[in-house]
């Protein structure tokens, strides 16, 4: 059991440790969803809610693997739950709401291979977080990636109408943002101790 | 005779695409998560490239193998459960070969299985094409991947560490770019060697044209 309090906890996972901008997951959605504000937005909060469940559903599977002794199907168990996550969170959309599920529409399969959600499962089985630390952790997480996407997307939007010499457009700018906001996140290090 | 040869040019080609004209990193943006994320050094790089290297020669063999009698239907389940076990395989063998390593790539092993490059390559290629082809795609791939790590790695561990491989380079004066070690200096490499890329293409662009002008103008 982990002793780290519920609030440290959110705040590492969304701030002082940015899964995106320190931790370096999540990288591929972040690049290729942050050209627009309106599409960054909705694919934020999917991931969110995603992450929530997921992180529900891990704990569980991890419970369940200790008890039988079978840690080393813990990336089969984790994938393999996360992928019917996935499914199970459009359906669940689609049932609730077609507009949302209309306006997330292509973002929900490639949560499946969002890293973020995996390496959130696997970080909070490491540091062998409860329960209620392991859901902390994963709304924190996805708090996280929602918070460095939009920013991004804002920065980007706002840069579409500057002149930028043409070798450094595209991928070569996004990278560079990326370092200077990475940079930015680095001056939260001291926070919470 | 003929067609023999256009076959080894064209099986070459499978091979050597990876390397640099479709390299997975640089011009297709594939698997970025740990080649930002380990190459704090060269070996960690090298390292990283070897096992990604495995998991996906080894998953799209099977792949290729066994494309004819999966279902269409549940192909993408299939192939993550392959992929799944070849990474609990390395994990579990670079926790036998060196301790130290493991604590280095750390979660990084494990997120093999959700790197897009060997699902990309597994679904477009393995499951379309033969098993000779497959594996010379899946090397060729392999190697552009390790190799766009090492490009990270050699820059990130000589600039904030000042040495290579573990060997110091600079002696005592030298004062390591701090940044270059820590989140911040991964981006701004892979950026750097991103518009170095460009540049020299950009170059090349305008040599040709210019070539060609001055073949037009000969003419005239």
């Amino acid at each position: 059991m982990n002793p780290d309090p519920l609030g440290f906890i959110f705040l590492d996972a969304a701030i002082i440790n940015n899964f995106v901008l320190a931790a370096f997951l999540g990288i591929c959605p972040f690049l290729g969803v942050s050209a627009k504000l309106k599409t960054a937005v909705p694919m934020g909060f999917a991931v969110i809610f995603v992450m929530t469940v997921a992180a529900v559903c891990t704990y569980g599977v991890n419970q369940l693997l200790i008890y039988l002794d079978a840690p080393y199907l813990r990336i089969i168990a984790y994938i393999a739950v996360i992928a019917s996550t996935v499914q199970l969170v459009e359906m669940v959309i689609k049932w609730f709401s077609d507009t949302l599920f209309r306006a997330l529409g292509i973002f929900l399969p490639l949560i499946t291979t969002n890293c973020a959600i995996m390496g959130m499962a696997l970080f909070a089985t490491a540091r062998e977080y409860g329960f209620m630390q392991t859901v902390v952790y994963g709304v924190g997480a996805g708090v996280g990636f929602m918070l460095a996407l939009v920013l991004m997307a804002g920065l980007r939007e706002q840069l579409e109408l500057s002149d930028v010499p043409s070798i450094a457009r595209g991928a070569a700018l996004t990278l560079l943002i990326a370092g200077i906001l990475s940079m930015a996140f680095m001056g939260f290090a001291g926070l919470g101790g | 005779m003929s067609t023999e040869a256009s076959e080894l040019t064209h099986n070459m080609d499978t091979f050597l695409k990876g390397l640099w004209r479709q390299n997975p990193v640089f011009i297709f943006l594939l698997g970025m998560c740990p080649v930002l994320a380990v190459t704090n050094t060269v070996i960690n790089s090298l390292a990283m490239g070897v096992a990604t290297t495995f998991v996906l020669f080894m998953s799209t063999f099977i792949v290729s193998c066994i494309r004819k009698i999966v279902p269409k239907e549940v192909r993408i389940p299939t192939f993550i459960v392959i992929i799944a076990t070849f990474v609990t395989m390395v994990e579990y063998a670079i926790q036998a070969i060196s301790l130290e390593l493991y604590d280095n790539l750390g979660a990084f092993i494990a997120l093999i299985v959700v790197n897009c490059l060997i699902m990309g390559r597994a679904e477009a290629f393995a499951s379309k094409n033969t098993l000779g082809r497959t594996m010379l795609d899946a090397l060729g791939m392999g190697i552009g991947f390790t190799f766009a790590l090492l490009c990270l790695g050699v820059v990130r561990e000589i600039l904030g560490s000042g040495s290579f491989m573990g060997i110091d380079l600079f002696g005592e004066h030298f004062q390591p770019w701090a940044i270059m070690i820590l989140p911040p200096g991964a981006f701004l490499v892979l950026a750097g060697w991103l518009l170095v890329f460009a540049w020299w293409k950009e170059r090349q662009q305008h040599r040709q044209m210019a070539e060609a002008a001055a073949e037009q103008e000969a003419v005239t």
